[in-house]
């Protein structure tokens, strides 16, 4: 998979960003293949969601490169970055309580064909169905991270964005979230996870960047996790 | 007390009527305040500037009322479009207070250009011959065009509630007013969205302008006159909420013309008080929700 003659699909060189006047990443720089799962790993405030907030260009400045498919978007304003192909799903969910489930599922606009149908989304998250007329944010923790997962699977973007889909839920819905991740895998997506829960992360993953100060300080693949469980020690103090 | 019901019937419907407008109005402030986060002061300006540009078109390009229904609104939501590209959008990172300051001071423009050159008399504009004449219902006499005012203000208000409601391109709206960035992030142009917001929601005041032209003389102040009224709806409203425009501008209507045949003095004065009581008791408008 490494190996790719094609290139990476998002490539990021020495990629910086800022909130204001504080400088959050210095200079990070990784790649993630077409179809691989790669999670990136660091404590609290290592970069990480800024990372993903800069890919998606929602960061106030950043300057580097962030390429996609070998187009440049380090300049591109956030919705024709979705365009492009990438679809994220935030830390926070960011579920509209001013929409019911069906509209806060309908909303992102495809950005390209060959996205999941409702039923699709249905088959992975079978609880949606049931609440289509709820108001969004009256759902429980674990359907408002189907429904933030199920609303960027129909917009035929490839490249998945996933900011803690875990965070705060109970084992038995991280399971069914390490499920689809498998499912979505398997048909072809390309996900970029970032994960404070490194034993939900190994289920899914086949590479793993450590982040630390902004920056990407360790690699490593799945097959190499025991090897290098003290470096994650280290790290992320786990 | 001795009802008399023409009178009352006869002050209920300039309460409607006048609901009407206070509905219209709000309902664009409304809108515009939940996308842009701008108390849209010009509001009453360019209330005016929709009954001003209609008597243009009559005047100047021989368009009767029912192209100025359609020519006005887009003409003066053109002219707002200009507006929030040249001024507004430097300022959604700004307290409230600026955008109020801004279109305070563009109404105090727009209106001074137009007293300047019309001065403050207030030129005629004929209701359209179709809707002259008036109903005999019986118990009242009921004009054609105040008929046509309160029902074609409904029809537009109800329109404009379905559309933010219930449409995908609502749900969008929505979703914008609640987090832009995320929205955005899906892909969807949201500065152009609340470009066109604001122009919508501008036509939206010269519609009314154009209604109200036949009703009030075209007048550089009528704007102004109006627009306090409106902003105190709005209030006891609640920012931010489409049906609650509506309701309330018409209720408020009606209960101004029902005070008018009950206790006249206080007609001019009774929305006010209104407003105090519900600020006292909800601060968050009858319709709001609390921040």
């Amino acid at each position: 998979m490494l190996d790719r003659a094609s290139g990476p699909l998002l490539e990021i060189k020495d990629l910086h960003a800022w909130y204001g006047e504080s400088h959050i990443l210095h200079g990070a720089t990784f790649n993630v293949q077409a179809g691989e799962v790669v999670t990136l790993l660091g404590r609290n405030g290592a970069g990480k969601t800024t990372t993903m907030k800069s890919v998606m260009g929602i960061v106030g400045k950043r300057t580097g490169s962030v390429k996609f498919e070998g187009r440049e978007l380090i300049n591109l304003a956030s919705d024709t970055i979705a365009r492009a192909g990438i679809a994220f799903c935030p830390e926070e969910r960011g579920i509209f309580a001013s929409l019911d489930v069906e509209e806060n599922l309908m909303l992102p606009p495809q950005v390209r064909p060959g996205g999941l149908s409702r039923e699709q989304i249905f088959e992975l998250f079978p609880n949606l169905r049931e609440r289509l007329k709820s108001q969004g944010t009256k759902l429980s923790g674990g359907e408002q991270q189907m429904l933030a997962i199920g609303r960027i699977l129909r917009t035929g973007a490839r490249l998945l964005l996933l900011d803690e889909p875990t965070e705060g839920l109970a084992p038995v819905i991280i399971q069914q979230i390490g499920n689809t991740i498998r499912k979505l895998k398997e048909q072809g997506f390309t996900i970029l996870l970032v994960e404070q829960n490194f034993r939900f992360a190994s289920t899914v993953a086949d590479r793993y960047y450590i982040m630390e100060h902004g920056k990407i300080v360790e690699q490593f693949a799945n097959s190499e996790l025991n090897k290098k469980l003290e470096t994650l020690h280290e790290y992320l103090g786990v | 007390m001795d009802i008399n019901l023409p009178a009352l019937f006869g002050q209920l419907l300039i309460g409607l009527i006048n609901g009407s407008f206070y509905a219209l109005l709000s309902l664009g402030l409304a809108v515009i305040f939940g996308m842009l986060n701008i108390i849209n002061f010009a509001h009453g300006a360019q209330y005016m500037m929709g009954a001003f540009v209609a008597y243009f078109l009559l005047q100047f390009a021989g368009l009767n009322y029912w192209w100025a229904l359609i020519v006005a609104p887009v003409i003066v939501g053109g002219f707002g479009i200009l507006i929030e590209r040249a001024f507004l959008q430097w300022l959604y990172k700004l307290d409230h207070l600026y955008g109020l300051l801004l279109t305070f001071g563009l109404a105090l423009v727009i209106q001074g250009l137009f007293r300047h050159q019309y001065g403050s008399s207030g030129l005629p504009y004929q209701i359209p011959p179709q809707l002259t004449g008036v109903r005999d219902l019986g118990f009242t006499f009921l004009p054609n065009y105040r008929a046509w005012v309160v029902v074609f203000s409904l029809v537009v208000c109800l329109g404009t509630w379905f559309i933010i409601e219930k449409t995908r391109l609502g749900a969008y709206l929505r979703a914008a007013t609640e987090n832009p960035t995320l929205v955005r992030a899906f892909g969807i142009n949201v500065p152009r969205m609340i470009t066109l917001t604001y122009g919508f929601g501008v036509a939206l005041a010269a519609l009314a302008g154009v209604m109200a032209a036949p009703i009030y003389a075209v007048n550089p102040t009528m704007g102004a006159d109006i627009i306090i009224v409106v902003f105190a709806v709005v209030v006891i409203g609640g920012m931010g909420s489409i049906m609650g425009a509506i309701v309330t501008g018409f209720g408020l209507g009606v209960v101004e013309g029902l005070t008018k045949y009950f206790f006249p003095e206080a007609s001019n004065t009774v929305i006010f008080v209104i407003m105090v009581i519900v600020l006292v008791t909800r601060p968050a408008g009858l319709f709001g929700r609390a921040a």
